[in-house]
Formats: C-alpha cells, sequence, structure tokens
C-alpha cells in the first residue's frame, strides 16, 4: 500500500503575539511546526504502516526551510520526503498550489492521498479537496475514525451535529482532522536516521508537468487586497452598574468581538 | 472566461435531514444586500431529497428565485453529486458571486466545486463589500490562527466564491409579502457519482467538552457561593455554547470536578471568552488563564486582583447579572 | 571550537521538550508526593528510544551520541528529576560498562534487551562501609568451580527493585586490595538475591533507593564482568561517564527553576509592579543564568570529548561539581525570589531544590570530584 501525505510547514499561530507598540505581528522567534491537521494525518499513514506495511511518502510544498518539517516526518516513521520548492510557485493561493502539488503527485504510487484539513496559518480546509479534483479522485473529509481492510477504506466523517460512517474504494484523498488521533512523538533513532540514512528529494518547477499559467501569484484566481491586524488589546474598562445595563454592556462587548 | 456575461448572486441553501439550515438565511439575507448594491438578484440552489421546510421563508429573507435539485442521492451530504448539481447550476445560471455556508458540508463542497470550475475560493468570511470601483467583491476572513484579517478578491475569474462564517451576518430586512418562485432542475446522476458509501448516520449527543479544548469558558469561584450556583453557570454556559471551570477553592471544596480546575495546579487554558465569576483572581489562578483571549470578570468586590487582567471588568453580583445576561442571548444553534 | 549544536542534536532536543512537556512534566508532582516510581513514563521512554541512547543500533540502541544522552537527561530533569537519574543510572551506570567490557555474548544477551528499554539496569558499589572509601569493599565472591557465590550488602542503590539487571563489585581477592575487586552481572532472579529496605529521602523522591542483599548468591561462571580483578577499575571508568549524567541532571534541574522563576517573576506584583522590574531581581537571575549556562558548557566538552574517545575523566568531574553546586545554587535562590510562594509544595521550585542536593553527593561527592581534578592536575 502506497500513502501520499501532504504535509505543511507553518508557524505556529498559537505563539504569535502582537507588538502592542507597533501592531504588527512578531514574527521572529515564532518555532515553525508540522501544521496540527496534517501531523494527524502523518500518524494515520504511520498506523497504516506499522499494520500493513504501506510505504509512507511525505510530500510539501515550500520554501527551502519546510525541509527541516520533512526531516521531522521522516524521524516518526516516513520513508520518503519531497520537498517542492521553487521560486516560481511563490503567492500562490489554494487554487494554485492544489495544481502544484497535483501535478507532484501524478508523478508518484499512490493508493491513498492524506492531507489536513485546515493549516493554522492559511486557515482554508481548500487545498486538500481541490488537489482530490484535480486528480479526480474520490474525497471524504474531516475524517475521525479511518481503518482498511483490503482496497476499501472505513471512515468516519465528522459533522457539526452527525458523523457519517463511509466506505470507499482506494485509489481515494482523505482530510483529517488532528482530533483523529495522538501524533507519536520522534523517535531517537529516528531522528538520527531522518538525517543519516534517509534523505529529503528536492522537486522544482522543471521536475513536474503543469502550466506555467497555473503557478505562483499569477497563476492564483484570488488574492490578497490587503491585510490588517486586529485591535492591540485596549487595557480592560470597568463598570459598576446595575445588573442589566452590567449584561447589555456584556452582551455589546460580545457581539463586538464576534464571540456571538 | 468574460467576467460581464456573469450576474447574480447565487446561495447554496444547506439543508440537513430536509431542513434549511440557519446559516443559509444568514447567507440570503447578505446576498440580497449585496445583489441590491450590484443592482442584480439574488437566487438559491438547494439540493434534497425530501422538502420537510417551509420554504417561502426563504424569499422572505430576500431570494428572487431558488433552484431544486431533488434527488436519493442528495439526502445525506456526499461530495460528487452535490458538486455536480452546484456546478452544473452554476455553469447555466453564470452567477458573479457564491456564498456557501462555512460548515463542515460547504467547506467540502466549495473547494471542489471552485476547482472544477478552475475559479477562486476564500474560505470562512466574516465580512463582506463591494468594490465601489470594479464591483469586485471584497472578502474580509480572519487568517494566522485568528491573529490578522486579510481581505480577498478575485478579479479575473468568474463566480466569486466564498464560504462564509455562520452566525456572523445578521438577517435583517424581513420582507413577508414577497412570493415564492421556485424551478425545479434536472440533473443527469449516474451511478458513478456515488463514489462513497454511507454506511451509516449517527447523530450526536451532547458530549462534556474538555476544559481544555473549549472555546468559551463560564469559571466559578468561591464567590458563587454555594454549589446550588453551579447550575445558573452552567446555563450561561449553554447559551454560549461553552463549558463550566472552575478555581481551585471550588475544587477543593467538592464542588466540582478536579479536570474542571484553571490554575497554577489545574490546566492551562486559552479559550476565546473566558468568564470569571466570583473569581478573586489570585496568581496561582492567572497562571492558567490570563492568555484568554477575551476576559469577562464579575466580582462584587472593586479590589478583586483579577479586575487588573480582564478585559472587561463588572463589579456586581453574578447572582444578578447572570440571569440578565442569560435573558439577552440568543439560544447557540450550530456549534 | 564549534559551540553550535548539529541539526539532529537541535531536532532531538525539540523532541525531548516535547516529550518532557506532555509526558513527563504533568506526573512530576504526584511522582514526588507518593515517591511513586514511573513505570508508565518508563515505557514510553523505551518506546521513543531514550534507554539506549548512546549505543549503536547492533545492540538495540538508538545510534546516537553521548552528547545526544547528556541532553536528554538535562531535558527530563528540567521538569522532573526523578525522571532524569532514571535514566542516568541506567544507561551510563549498568548499560555502559557491559557495552565497554562486555564480552559479545553478554551484549546479546544483556545489552540489547537493555538498550531497547525492555530491562531496566542498576549499579552496586557503595555498601553500608563503603562510600567515598569506594576501595573497602566487603562484597566476597567466591569462585566455586562452575559458578561463583556472591555474599554481602550494597545500599542506596538507585533503580534498585525495578531494575532486572545489576553490576555488582565484590571482591575476588581480599589481599590484592583495589586489584583484587571484580565486576559482575547480575539478575534479579539469581537465586539469593534480593532488594531490601527501601530508603525514604529528602529529594528524587520517586526514585527506587534500596539496598541489596545477596546471601550465597549464585552468579554464572560467564556472567564476570571484563577480567578478573579488574573491578574497581571498571567502576571507576564508569563512574566517569556516570557524572557526564548526573551533571546533565543538575544543569537540568538549575534550568527548570530558572525557567520556572522568570515566568513567575513577570506575574507576580508587589509595590504597584512586577518583581522582575525590581534590579535585585535582574541581579539574581543573571547569576543564575550565568551558571547554569557555565555548567552546560562544561557538560556539552566532557560529553563531546566521550565521543570522540579522548580522555574526558577530569572534565567530568569538573562538570559534575560545578553543576552540582550551580544546581544547588540556583534551585535555592529560585526558591527565595518565589518568596512564601516557593516554599509551598504547589509550586515546583521547592521540589526541584530537594532534589538538587543529591547531585553533589551520589556518584562521587563534590569532594571526590575536587580529588580527581587535583589529581590530574598535580600528575
Amino acid at each position: 500500500m502506497n500513502i501520499v501525505v501532504c504535509i505543511k510547514q507553518v508557524p505556529d499561530t498559537n505563539e504569535v503575539k502582537l507588538d502592542p507598540k507597533t501592531g504588527t505581528l512578531i514574527r521572529d522567534g515564532v518555532p515553525s511546526i508540522i501544521n496540527p491537521d496534517d501531523k494527524a494525518g502523518l500518524e494515520a499513514a504511520l498506523v497504516l504502516k506499522d499494520r500493513f506495511d504501506a510505504k509512507v511518502t511525505v510530500l510539501t510544498m515550500g520554501p527551502p526551510q519546510a525541509d527541516k518539517a520533512l526531516r521531522e516526518a521522516l524521524a516518526m516513521g516516513a520513508d520518503e520526503a519531497i520537498l517542492l520548492t521553487d521560486r516560481a510557485f511563490a503567492g500562490a493561493d489554494t487554487w494554485a498550489t492544489s495544481m502544484t502539488l497535483a501535478a507532484a503527485i501524478r508523478k508518484i504510487d499512490y493508493d491513498l492521498i492524506i492531507a489536513g484539513r485546515q493549516a493554522i496559518d492559511g486557515d482554508t480546509a481548500q487545498v486538500g479537496p481541490q488537489i482530490a479534483e484535480k486528480l479526480e479522485l474520490p474525497q471524504v473529509s474531516y475524517v475521525k475514525e479511518l481503518d482498511r481492510d483490503g482496497d476499501h477504506l472505513f471512515i468516519t466523517r465528522e459533522f457539526e451535529d452527525r458523523a457519517h460512517k463511509i466506505k470507499i474504494k482506494m485509489p481515494c484523498l482523505i482530510t483529517t482532522l488532528a482530533e483523529l488521533n495522538e501524533p507519536r512523538y520522534m523517535s531517537v533513532a529516528g531522528v538520527m536516521d531522518a538525517y543519516r540514512e534517509k534523505e529529503v528529494q528536492t522537486w522544482t518547477r522543471a521536475d513536474i508537468v503543469i502550466d506555467d499559467a497555473a503557478l505562483g501569484l499569477k497563476g492564483s484566481p484570488t488574492r490578497v487586497k490587503k491585510s490588517f491586524t486586529k485591535a492591540v488589546k485596549a487595557p480592560g474598562k470597568k463598570y459598576d452598574v446595575d445588573a442589566a445595563q452590567a449584561a447589555q454592556i456584556i452582551l455589546d462587548n460580545l457581539k463586538e468581538k464576534y464571540i456571538i | 472566461m468574460n467576467i460581464s456575461e456573469y450576474k447574480d448572486v447565487l446561495v447554496f441553501v444547506e439543508q440537513r435531514d430536509g431542513i434549511v439550515e440557519k446559516v443559509s438565511k444568514e447567507l440570503i439575507s447578505k446576498g440580497r444586500e449585496i445583489a441590491d448594491t450590484l443592482g442584480v438578484k439574488c437566487k438559491g440552489a438547494l439540493l434534497i431529497d425530501e422538502v420537510n421546510d417551509n420554504l417561502d421563508e426563504l424569499f422572505h429573507w430576500g431570494l428572487d428565485e431558488l433552484f431544486i435539485v431533488k434527488h436519493n442521492s442528495l439526502g445525506e451530504f456526499m461530495t460528487e453529486p452535490y458538486t455536480k448539481a452546484i456546478t452544473q447550476i452554476c455553469e447555466e445560471q453564470m452567477p458573479e458571486i457564491v456564498f456557501f455556508g462555512a460548515t463542515s458540508i460547504g467547506r467540502d463542497l466549495a473547494p471542489r466545486v471552485s476547482s472544477r470550475m478552475n475559479t477562486g475560493l476564500t474560505a470562512d468570511c466574516t465580512s463582506l463589500a463591494v468594490d465601489e470601483e470594479t464591483n469586485n467583491l471584497m472578502m474580509t476572513r480572519p487568517a494566522f490562527g485568528g491573529n490578522i484579517m486579510a481581505t480577498i478578491i478575485c478579479p479575473e475569474h468568474r463566480p466569486q466564491m466564498t464560504t462564509i462564517r455562520p452566525g456572523v451576518m445578521p438577517m435583517i430586512n424581513k420582507d413577508e409579502t414577497k412570493a415564492a418562485v421556485i424551478t425545479e432542475v434536472q440533473v443527469a446522476f449516474t451511478d458513478a457519482d456515488a463514489n462513497i458509501e454511507i454506511l451509516e448516520v449517527v447523530k450526536h449527543t451532547h458530549e462534556q467538552v474538555k476544559i481544555e479544548d473549549a472555546n468559551v469558558l463560564v469559571s466559578a469561584g468561591r464567590g458563587i457561593g454555594n454549589p446550588s450556583k453551579l447550575g445558573l453557570l452552567d446555563d450561561l454556559a449553554v447559551k454560549l455554547g461553552g463549558t463550566v471551570s472552575s478555581s481551585r477553592a471550588v475544587v477543593d471544596a467538592g464542588w466540582v470536578d478536579r479536570a474542571q480546575q484553571v490554575g497554577q495546579t489545574g490546566k492551562t487554558v486559552r479559550p476565546d471568552l473566558y468568564f470569571a465569576c466570583g473569581i478573586s483572581g489570585a496568581i496561582q489562578h492567572l497562571a492558567g488563564m490570563e492568555e484568554s483571549e477575551f476576559i469577562v470578570a464579575i466580582n462584587k468586590d472593586d479590589t478583586a486582583p483579577i479586575f487588573d487582567t480582564a478585559d472587561l471588568s463588572i463589579v456586581g453580583d453574578l447572582n444578578a447579572v447572570i440571569p440578565e445576561l442569560i435573558k439577552l442571548l440568543p439560544t447557540k444553534e450550530n456549534k | 571550537m564549534n559551540f553550535d549544536l548539529s541539526k539532529e542534536h537541535l531536532m532531538l532536543q525539540e523532541m525531548y521538550r516535547k516529550f518532557t512537556e506532555t509526558e513527563v512534566k504533568p506526573l512530576a508532582e504526584e511522582v514526588d508526593e507518593e515517591e511513586r516510581f514511573p513505570v508508565e513514563t518508563v515505557k514510553k521512554l523505551a518506546r521513543y528510544g531514550f534507554m539506549g541512547i548512546p549505543f549503536p543500533k547492533e545492540y538495540g540502541g538508538a545510534g546516537a551520541d553521548n552528547l545526544a544522552y547528556a541532553m536528554a537527561v538535562e531535558e527530563l530533569s528540567k521538569a522532573c528529576g526523578t525522571t532524569g537519574v532514571i535514566v542516568s543510572a541506567h544507561t551510563s551506570l549498568c548499560a555502559t560498562p557491559i557495552y565497554e567490557w562486555g564480552t559479545e555474548e553478554q551484549k546479546q544477551k544483556y545489552l540489547v534487551p537493555l538498550a531497547k528499554g525492555e530491562k531496566l539496569g542498576a549499579f552496586g558499589l557503595t555498601e553500608p562501609n563503603a562510600g567515598t572509601d569506594a576501595a573497602g569493599q566487603q562484597t566476597r565472591a567466591v569462585d566455586m568451580g562452575d559458578h561463583w557465590v556472591l555474599n554481602g550488602s550494597k545500599i542506596f542503590i538507585t533503580n534498585a527493585d525495578y531494575a532486572d539487571i545489576y553490576i555488582i563489585m565484590a571482591m575476588t581477592d581480599k589481599s590484592a586490595g583495589t586489584r583484587g575487586i571484580s565486576a559482575f552481572i547480575v539478575e534479579k532472579d539469581f537465586p539469593g538475591f534480593s532488594v531490601g529496605k527501601k530508603e525514604k529521602k529528602m529529594g528524587i523522591r520517586g526514585s527506587a533507593t534500596c539496598e541489596l542483599i545477596m546471601e550465597d548468591c549464585i552468579v554464572p561462571k560467564e556472567n564476570l564482568l571484563g577480567k578478573i580483578g579488574k573491578g574497581f577499575s571498571v567502576a571507576m571508568k564508569t563512574l566517569d561517564g556516570g557524572r557526564i549524567g548526573i551533571a546533565a541532571q543538575a544543569l537540568g534541574l538549575a534550568q527548570g527553576s530558572l525557567d520556572e522563576t522568570v515566568k513567575y517573576v513577570k506575574e507576580r506584583k508587589q509595590f504597584g509592579r512586577a518583581i522582575s522590574k525590581f534590579q535585585n531581581t535582574q541581579f539574581q537571575l543573571a547569576d543564575m543564568d550565568t551558571r547554569t549556562e557555565a555548567a552546560r558548557l562544561l557538560v556539552y566538552k566532557a560529553a563531546r570529548k566521550k565521543d570522540a574517545k579522548i580522555p574526558y575523566s577530569k572534565e567530568a568531574a569538573m562538570a559534575k561539581l560545578f553543576a552540582a553546586e550551580a544546581a544547588m545554587e540556583v534551585t535555592t535562590k529560585a526558591v527565595q525570589l518565589h518568596g512564601g510562594y516557593g516554599y509551598t509544595r504547589e509550586y515546583g521550585v521547592e521540589r526541584m531544590m530537594r532534589d538538587a542536593k543529591i547531585t553533589e553527593i551520589y556518584e562521587g561527592t563534590s569532594e571526590v570530584q575536587r580529588m580527581v581534578i587535583a589529581a590530574s592536575l598535580l600528575k
């Protein structure tokens, strides 16, 4: 069984803070991690490897430093790693990203493609299903449980109010939620192997078959017109009023903050 | 792609068990507003097996026309039949804008449709506007884990597609005189479209959320007075879609399980909203919750140290304030 | 002289930290309060390769090095001194001597399961009448032709009772002084071997510290470790390596208490501001950080020398001496900066201070380390 896992190296957005003086994000010193939903997907692949002797290939489209995320995946037990990197890919929105990843995946033997549901920096949850569309594969997203029998997968697909128990035939693509499992740590031997025994293959634009028009910023149907930080946390306000007024003040604040 | 050939707003009307989801009505109301700005129509697309709902209401919120596809593969959500149907409607109707609710259905369906149509998609939008100069839709949404807001445009591709966060767009301008115009659409489904098999549908029951996973926490301190008041805090938590947690004093008093303790010797939490009720704000407690996104503190004691950390400080009796707040809050529908 | 850590070491450090944060830190208080040996943590440590870090893969190890091992003990000890010493005693004092002086059969039979963490190891040198004067061994081993018989007792043995394999020093020829001491590999269920009283300790309370009793204990002939009469040399060289582990434990305790203190002083307000704003606090922290960093350099240097197979005995002694005294000083200051709260068991720093004290005593007291360093200088 051949599994391709798409992962993304992201800044740990839980650790990102706002500079109170400038109102901009402090990105320096924020650790880079494997996106949590993707890590769950990788763990799911490794569990299938443990049980069925599957081969696990990890793929990422990113800048050269994404090598570290791939090494971590290798240290967890992935067999092969591919870094898809090229200046031509930069600035890609989800459509262009999915086109590029699909082009790379066409060069790999696979029965199952796993992607995380969404990345904690882009927060779009779009790339996985878009890859499936380009590869003309059936997809199941929001996977909360996963099992395999022969060339079928048995999946629990999570909705807000219900779950579907699904049977799907491979080849197919699934997107995983971080809640799917507790990813294993890297092992000590795994880390040594990741740097000494295994290698990260680097693929550039020249290594894939794709239209230039589909690449990077130019190939992206959507673009960012502007971005801005939310208001810096102002010091708290204190009110000593009657209960009905207090409740109204609370409600107004919650509405303002989009909490309700 | 000739952009000027695309007109109108199309809303994907989401149903579960034949009943239209609230988010779709929010999107219709917003769609109406955007359509009026552009001087175009607001249409809807509903994929369904059996209609179990009053569809007139959709027109009251602003729909001009509703397209319905009825088929037995459309009852429970499956990606391919839904994608096929919506894509066909989009190709036939050529809307300039398409809205989907950012639900677990919308966020599965929209990327598939947008990819099939080779157009752009924006995710989880929280505010929308029309650019006066270009008539392009400006889609604003949170990114970077919610730390920044980005405004996205899709200038050269149509339709401009976006999923929109539920519970954000207000439902306004209800017109109960508006007539229903419903058109049934035939889609040539094949067996191959059902490329997954749904073996079972399992409806969720209310489960206890772990405090470290909750987005909203209503936290009890010794100031609540006695354990019977926990019911009041729980009512508030339910209204906000949250969970009850507590300070150490309440756990030590045996009123609440240790798993719900926030603090130095309890858990560290960082919810979007933290209500500190009757909590003084000892340093051991602060250590466990000071990273919460928005902290509201209610305490009778004007000098309580919690007020130094809270974003919104209410000096008052929680027994009076909380019931008033519960009265004002809408009932939480979707998670 | 390159002080940088390689990519592998940096990634290992990241893994050690994540593991410690999730698996070790949450249990540290309970392990101390209940004097509980963290059995479940040891299983997880084994699963991820912590129990055989510096040994080659062919012997079930992780194929890393002594620097990686020292860093592991450091990171674990930041959260829990008990967990750090379990790994250290097992790796340096039991698995390492088998790796360095064992026959191929002994390595296959004992080193492999130890390195994989399937079995836990311990080391028995100290006796009721032989501490710093380790040469005064009274445990005797008599050659009975086709087996050995050991009689005697050991005290203050780390990992005792939970360990399956023990390296035991015993006198084989009383007339030959230190050259009459030999080393043996003893399994827990050899007839005549038992574990006695468990000590109640000031710190590292989750670590099992017990007496070992050998009453006509039968040890197979082939379990002699190294050559006969070379046991003292085996013990001394083993302790050289063990010192790196303990120095790493002390380093971790110092760093852990410093990290907690930095967090606390930013939160704690007195006189209308955070106490981190007061110069005294800042100066104390500066001293704590400098001492800890100096200890780190000594520990890593000793480990690197051992990896390069260059004599490292003096460096190991310096690392252990300095790191232990730094740990005591830094953890004590940490409690002081926490004020009254630091004295309560709700905060971890008092435990770190109690844990730090033993690092000045075991595996060679600070006085012994000074003897080793002076001897090296005055050769």
